[in-house]
């Protein structure tokens, strides 16, 4: 089996996708949460400031899911095919939320009249938090398998992928994007707004807080899995204990209104809850309920080699360039929002 | 309905309301490139207004582009799963490539292009343009490979069977520069530029007629036309290669296209014609053997017919085939003739007198739209009953998971969005042009229009 410095294809693809859907979470979490938070605004500028601080990023942003899913078809097309075929009905919401919020930051300053404006508002706000919600969901279910046979076909119901686990982690996932749209939003916002913003900060921080614990709890009662490797090896845990100190800092560096590094704290608790789920699941990508040894992993659902080589190529070409000019476009348009006549 | 009708209906019904958009992003890109690298030669202000102009318009194509974009690569696994395991190695690796190349350029660069005309210098903002124009193009480029590799399959090897047989890639660029990617890339690529630089014509034409902004139209319609003309005369090189490279690869469809049966006679080509599949048989006003003679040299020499396959190996609708093709290259000679005559005129000096001329610009619009739609249709429908020509059934290629019912679902949920989508697109759009290119001429300080601008 082919490997680079020591670690074999499969598993880098299994991190290169872990990293690329973590970026997303963080990139695009902060837009979709601050558009959960957007009917909050009341103020037509208000809502304007709110829009085009995530105006010129936010595209670029929702391009990572693009990317995570073309590495996924191209790395594990087994689970690609597998998960979409068996989330068929959230993932098409997911779609059309998708694309209600794309049209919805575009259309909504086209026009001036206030109920043209308030629809737009309003479908921006639902599709962000939808998507949000939805992401938990398919991450809650991912953590507790799915209903597979040896084939690797889901067989299934839908509405089994409602269940209270899944709704659990549906909501956190919202309240984390909240927390971290509303930090956003607070370090690119003056005046009544910031405010108010601050406010806003506080609770969802709150929010999430309360979520986590629920969340946490629940996994280790009823997911006993989940913890299974950190049981094995207890030195990881310190992958938990550097996640709590994440969200204690989001709150001490909020009280101390340095919004940059509460921002920073919470991309790194995105990072390190990606990073426990993902290690928790290695080597598998999606278990299944039945059994064990019908589970998806980064062995049994890889592409050839030959391909996996490839891609890492093109990964090592593309990725700094991306991060390249991803970084001049935030220096671009970095620091407080002014509205020109380029707007939103 | 079954689920496998469904399932097409569904992602031709995507994939055809996508494809109304990039090919305009990639032309109206190359045609603001072009103007912005005027200005940034000469410093002429008209030309900086023509590019903030027709970026605005851009901005709301591509936006459409997007959105819609997500759908279609989550689709091949939602409705496609066995397909999805099929063919996930081979061109996993060049939709991988179109993300991380393409969509991450284009879409980086856009904040720059839509917003950053105060925030950075020209240049920069030239250079912008330039790549999320080239980002456009690259999104073409995986997209059409992976395409073409259903179409005339090379560089791989079939691994397991039944189910669970995949092809697995063995020579990288044997599968990018398979037989047909070439050719197709830079027909889908001049079709695309016709869509822009028609888009341009039109909204220019539009403006002469209504006799607004003439100055600004008539530069406009210039540039457009330009670009029309040439790359309408290209696409007659480029579309005969490509019916070259599907007489050589996929005879099946090659005999649809033209509504050829009996194998033993040499094949006519129609001008217009009905196939009729029910006794195998074509009418229509043809050049004897001429089908023969452009891909034989000879008109006499024979080609494999539709009689040649059996019946469960040969497209299901070949009239469909058929009208299609013949829609897209009527078209196409409709625009050599078209572009020409203008290019005359304007050569002559009378570019811009005849009404009836601009008129029919005005409408032009829709002619490469149409003609990439239906190039799309008689290409994919023509490659049936096969995903992966000659390797993979469609038949066997969908999602065992996904029933009718979820299909309907969201057939029914796109359409009723996909709907309203395109009414909104279609006012905006209208809108955008009717409010012309200037902002900051003519203002009168009514309220209503303190309003509107504060709006912008």
């Amino acid at each position: 089996m082919a490997t680079f410095i020591g670690i074999d294809y499969q598993t880098w693809w299994f991190l290169l996708i872990g990293a690329v859907f973590t970026g997303y979470i963080i990139l695009d979490g902060f837009d979709l949460g601050a558009g959960a938070l957007h009917l909050f605004f009341n103020k037509e500028e208000s809502r304007r400031i709110a829009l085009n601080a995530i105006g010129p990023v936010w595209d670029g942003n929702e391009v990572w899911i693009v990317i995570g899913g073309g590495a996924l078809f191209a790395g594990f097309p087994e689970v690609y095919a597998t998960m979409l075929s068996a989330f068929y009905i959230p993932f098409m919401l997911f779609l059309v939320a998708i694309i209600f919020r794309a049209i919805s930051i575009e259309f909504r300053s086209k026009e001036p009249m206030a109920w043209w404006r308030k629809m737009w508002d309003i479908s921006y706000s639902i599709s962000s938090a939808l998507i949000a919600f939805l992401l938990g969901v398919i991450l809650g279910n991912v953590t507790q398998g799915i209903n597979m046979g040896a084939d690797h076909v889901f067989r299934g119901s839908f509405t089994e992928f409602l269940n209270p686990y899944a709704l659990l982690t549906g909501v956190t996932t919202l309240a984390l994007l909240m927390m971290h749209g509303s930090i956003y939003l607070v370090m690119k916002t003056e005046n009544r707004l910031y405010a108010k913003l601050t406010v806003m900060v506080r609770n969802t921080t709150i929010f999430f807080v309360i979520m986590i614990l629920l969340t946490s709890f629940y996994t280790l009662l009823y997911l006993p899995h989940m913890a299974a490797v950190i049981r094995r090896y207890p030195e990881l845990f310190f992958v938990p204990v550097l996640m709590v100190l994440a969200i204690a800092n989001i709150t001490r560096q909020i009280t101390k209104r340095k919004y940059m590094f509460a921002f920073i704290s919470s991309a790194v608790t995105i990072s390190l809850l990606m990073v426990l789920v993902a290690m928790e699941l290695y080597p598998n990508m999606l278990l299944s309920k039945q059994d064990a040894a019908y589970n998806l992993t980064v062995y049994n659902a890889a592409s050839s080699q030959k391909t996996l080589g490839i891609m890492l190529t093109v990964a090592a070409i593309g990725v700094p360039l991306v991060a390249g000019y991803t970084t001049f476009v935030f220096m671009t348009f970095k620091g407080k929002v002014e509205l020109d006549e380029m707007s939103y | 309905m079954n689920v496998e009708i469904l399932a097409r209906i569904q992602f031709a019904f995507t994939i055809a309301f996508h494809y109304i958009y990039p090919p305009l992003s990639i032309g109206l890109g190359l045609i603001m490139t072009i103007m912005e690298g005027l200005y940034i030669k000469t410093g002429r202000k008209l030309y900086e207004q023509m590019a903030r102009f027709y970026v605005r318009i851009f901005a709301l194509i591509f936006g459409i582009g997007v959105a819609t974009g997500i759908v279609m690569e989550f689709e091949f696994g939602t409705n496609w799963a066995v397909y999805s395991k099929y063919v996930g190695d081979v061109f996993g690796s060049a939709l991988a490539a179109e993300g991380i190349f393409a969509f991450a350029l284009e879409s980086g660069f856009l904040g720059i292009l839509l917003f950053g005309w105060n925030k950075v210098r020209p240049g920069v903002h030239f250079f912008s343009t330039v790549m999320v124009t080239l980002g456009s193009m690259f999104s073409a480029v995986w997209i059409v490979v992976a395409n073409s590799w259903q179409q005339t399959p090379a560089g791989y090897h079939i691994v397991g069977t039944g189910l669970n047989a995949r092809a697995e890639i063995t020579d990288f660029w044997a599968m990018v520069f398979n037989p047909s990617s070439v050719t197709r890339l830079t027909h889908v690529w001049i079709g695309s530029f016709l869509a822009g630089a028609f888009l341009v014509l039109s909204i220019s034409a539009f403006y002469l007629l209504r006799n607004r902004h003439a100055h600004f139209a008539r530069i406009s319609f210039k540039i457009a036309l330009a670009v029309a003309t040439f790359f309408s005369l290209a696409q007659l090189v480029v579309g005969h290669s490509s019916a070259e490279v599907v007489a050589e690869y996929q005879p099946a469809k090659l005999a649809a296209l033209e509504g050829h049966y009996d194998g033993t006679k040499a094949a006519d080509m129609y001008l217009f014609g009905y196939v009729d599949q029910k006794n195998n048989q074509t009418k229509g006003i043809a050049i004897p053997g001429g089908l023969s003679f452009l891909t034989k040299g000879d008109f006499k020499t024979p080609v494999t017919g539709l009689n040649n396959f059996k019946p469960g190996d040969r497209p299901g609708a070949v009239n469909f085939v058929f009208q299609t093709y013949h829609l897209m290259v009527a078209i196409g000679m409709f625009l050599i003739a078209l572009t020409l005559y203008a290019s005359f005129l304007w050569w002559r000096g009378t570019l811009f007198q005849k009404r009836w001329l601009l008129y029919i610009f005005s409408f032009s619009v829709l002619l490469p739209q149409i003609a990439n739609q239906v190039g799309w249709y008689s290409a994919e429908v023509g490659r049936q009953p096969w995903v992966v020509y000659g390797l993979l059934r469609t038949s066997k290629a969908l999602s065992q998971a996904v029933s009718a019912g979820q299909i309907l679902f969201s057939l029914i949920l796109f359409t009723v969005v996909y709907v309203i989508l395109f009414i909104l697109f279609i006012y905006l759009l209208n809108k955008k042009i009717k409010h012309g290119p200037y902002d900051n001429h003519n203002i009168d300080h009514s309220p209503r229009h303190i309003e509107m601008a504060d709006s912008l």
